[in-house]
């Protein structure tokens, strides 16, 4: 039984921390919060900082541009991520763009984007949504004709400051998934609850664009994209929750109230107990994504909805659980705690909310039990 | 990352399989059978502790001197996940060979470890634990049976309770107050006795469930001798703690029906929105997504503890959580299960209520296992405070002499 990381993957993740915390202060994810109009919705020193460690290709083929190494060290750094609230497009370009180009891009269009997305030149967004409500493929009105793209998506992370975006578009009877470089589209920043992350709303006129796969394959392959950036995400949620928890522990044992400690309270310490519980229990669940992920198992649809389900409660529970450990604190601007509740809602919906997830992973588990 | 054995624990694993096959039946899906045989029951129980002692698959991790096999934890977690998968008759030794003989072999002498250690190896004699008391439970320290020194003995009087198996058993460890005139933590002895000492009185608990699982233990006028203590007079506790450290990676488990089951009735109950079947409702499938989710989030938890502990490291407090999540996981399957069986849910009757009944027995067992063993609210203070670090509660029993402080009723 070896169910954990490596020594090398366990110091890549303690490299990471030291990284994001000296290049990535909470200072620097509160200017991208505090940003004037019209200014990059990034941090573009951390993104280059990046992009020389060579995270941004870690599982990019090293004929391509990467790193070569696996999912496995892919999940410590995106742990580390979203302990760090960390203000780049990492998730857009990495775990969806990067891995719609793995699953499903032809060799030349691997040639062409993935080494620019190495070395941090490119940046990539996921476009998916075009309305409240969980998509349906029957729902997608953007439509590609083989050679071009119209329709509009909102919200897109990351969809201002973007390259090149991957589209699930209509074409004919089913759909495709395409890739499109966004350069002269028309895109208008849309206001989030996460404003450390920036979201467009993109309009596509005729845009020149590229099949991912076959045509026809668009949902499924989406579906499989997902699947893959749900792991991913789940680490980033369990490092966001691990955050919250180690931020709400602090405080409870440096707060005072009626003389003494409030984490002498059982009522704090319960709170924080159940806190710790959730991020075990998604820690755990998003350990055997990681692997599912690491060896393209069978069991990584189960797998990812799995660590997604467990991942996405454990970061709401710790998100705001821990304002209300700071009490009226909490709730001011100054105060760390909302720039975890903004990032976790995020996290929560981007690639699908909870209930989408729950159904997935029932289907699956049918499908697991009928087999 | 993988889920492999060693090449050790391979050969083990294979070891331990051929042993079970050969003298054990596999799990037969069906429920245990009511204890009306439970002589019966114990004399399996006995001959196959004693194959077990035999082939060397007792006391796995004890040192070769006490007769065990000197292997590291992870060992032994291997035999009890190939014993789990067979109808293999150990509980009645859980106890004395995972708590008791473990404190005998740290506590006792010489002499009386030579006497007592192998016999229960070898399921000859049956141990069970003293510890809880009618007000004594969560608190287990602010016990109030009482030994008085006289000469070379002591003389025992007072009640415990929830005491498992101690109608079966030969031995017992027992932990009394032998001065009240000190702080409650201060004042606690240990010792051993036998359970057919004159002056013990077992009397089972009738539970809430139905069942008797349970006893109440009372001590009128027992007298044992001062070579029977465990560790010195006033250090009861911190002997308890040794007992009580062993039981850390045996608390656990899932028992009763999981989601699996809960989904197998699903599949043939009618749903409540009188659509299709339950499996086919939304608000229940989002439900069993997340005991799906808590399942195998315990069953990976214990994956990483066994890691660890293939790592020779030794797995912390962390693993209370188990507890928690599968109790409370138990008691609300039960309860969708029965509340989806509708006015039929009520019937707990076996050859009518779906499944043999088996959410509607463990929807009245489901709260015992949140109490037994440590509460949940306990269990969260361990974590709260062994874990995440956080100060303990302000305490009034601090600088108080055990006599003097409040009870209660």
């Amino acid at each position: 039984m070896n169910f954990d990381f490596s020594d090398d993957q366990k110091s890549l993740k303690d490299q990471a921390r030291k990284v994001l915390a000296d290049k990535s202060s909470i200072k620097a994810v509160r200017a991208v919060l505090d940003r004037k109009p019209g200014a990059p919705s990034y941090d573009q020193d951390l993104w280059k900082a990046v992009a020389e460690l060579g995270w941004l290709g870690i599982a990019i083929p090293e004929e391509y541009g990467g790193v070569g190494l696996g999912r496995l060290e892919l999940c410590v750094l995106a742990e580390e991520l979203g302990r760090a609230v960390a203000p780049i497009p990492f998730a857009s370009t990495v775990y969806f763009a990067t891995e719609a180009l793995l699953l499903a891009g032809s060799d030349a269009q691997k040639q062409k984007w993935l080494p620019k997305i190495a070395s941090g030149e490119a940046i990539g967004c996921f476009a998916l949504s075009e309305g409240p409500g969980a998509p349906k493929p029957d729902a997608i009105t953007t439509t590609f004709d083989g050679s071009a793209l119209s329709g509009a998506k909102i919200p897109v992370a990351d969809g201002d400051i973007a390259h090149f975006a991957i589209v699930l578009a209509k074409e004919g009877a089913g759909t495709s998934l395409v890739i499109a470089e966004l350069d002269g589209v028309k895109r208008s920043e849309v206001k989030t609850l996460d404003p450390t992350r920036g979201h467009a709303k993109i309009e596509f006129a005729k845009t020149k664009a590229e099949r991912l796969g076959k045509a026809g394959e668009g949902w499924d392959l989406a579906d499989a994209v997902l699947d893959r950036a749900a792991v991913l995400l789940a680490f980033e949620q369990v490092g966001g929750a691990q955050a919250c928890l180690d931020m709400a522990v602090d405080y409870a044992k440096n707060r005072y109230a009626f003389s003494r400690q409030i984490g002498s309270f059982q009522a704090i310490k319960h709170k924080l107990a159940d806190m710790y519980v959730a991020a075990e229990v998604a820690r755990s669940n998003a350990y055997y994504g990681a692997w599912a992920l690491s060896t393209e198992a069978p069991e990584l649809p189960l797998a990812a909805a799995a660590a997604r389900v467990a991942a996405t409660e454990a970061y709401h529970l710790a998100s705001k659980e821990n304002i209300q450990t700071h009490g009226g604190m909490g709730f001011t601007w100054e105060v760390d705690c909302h720039l975890f509740y903004r990032r976790a809602k995020l996290l929560a919906v981007q690639a699908g909310g909870p209930g989408v997830w729950k159904e997935k992973l029932v289907r699956r588990l049918e499908l697991k039990n009928a087999a | 990352m993988d889920f492999n054995d060693t090449p050790e624990e391979a050969a083990f694993r294979a070891e331990a399989r051929k042993f079970l096959e050969a003298n054990c039946a596999p799990k037969s899906g069906q429920r245990q059978q009511p204890e009306s045989s439970e002589s019966d029951y114990l004399k399996k129980a006995k001959a196959y502790q004693k194959k077990k002692a035999e082939a060397g698959f007792a006391g796995i991790t004890w040192r070769k001197e006490h007769g065990g096999r000197g292997l590291a934890p992870i060992f032994n977690v291997i035999f009890g996940q190939e014993e789990s998968k067979f109808d293999a008759p150990s509980g009645p030794f859980a106890i004395g060979l995972g708590m008791c003989i473990p404190t005998m072999i740290a506590f006792a002498s010489e002499e009386q470890k030579k006497r007592y250690v192998g016999p229960a190896l070898k399921g000859e004699e049956i141990w069970c634990q003293l510890f809880s008391e009618p007000s004594a439970g969560s608190d287990v320290a602010g016990l109030k049976t009482r030994a008085v020194r006289d000469g070379d003995d002591w003389v025992i009087n007072g009640q415990k309770v929830w005491t498992s198996g101690a109608h079966y058993s030969d031995y017992g460890i027992l932990l009394v107050r032998t001065n009240p005139d000190v702080e409650k933590h201060k004042g606690l002895t240990m010792f051993f006795l036998s359970m057919k000492t004159p002056g013990v009185e077992v009397r089972p608990i009738h539970q809430m469930s139905g069942g008797s699982n349970f006893n109440e233990v009372y001590f009128t006028d027992v007298r044992i001798p001062d070579a029977q203590r465990l560790g010195e007079v006033g250090q009861g506790w911190q002997v308890a703690l040794v007992t009580l450290m062993n039981e850390r990676l045996a608390v656990g488990g899932s028992p009763g029906p999981d989601y699996a089951e809960i989904m197998e009735l699903a599949r043939r109950t009618p749903s409540p929105t009188g659509k299709g079947t339950l499996l086919q409702d939304q608000a229940f499938r989002a439900a069993l997504a997340e005991w799906f989710v808590s399942a195998e989030g315990y069953k990976l938890g214990r994956f990483r503890t066994m890691t660890a502990l293939s790592k020779g490291q030794t797995p912390g407090p962390e693993s209370s959580i188990g507890k928690i999540l599968n109790a409370n996981r138990l008691q609300d399957i039960t309860n969708a299960a029965i509340e989806a069986e509708d006015h039929f849910g009520i019937i707990s009757d076996e050859s009518l209520a779906p499944m043999e009944a088996v959410f509607q027995q463990s929807y009245m067992w489901a709260p015992g296992l949140r109490i037994a063993g440590g509460t949940d609210e306990i269990l969260k203070n361990i974590i709260a405070e062994r874990v995440l670090g956080l100060p303990q509660d302000v305490r009034v029993d601090k600088g108080v002499a055990y006599k003097d402080l409040p009870t209660g009723r």
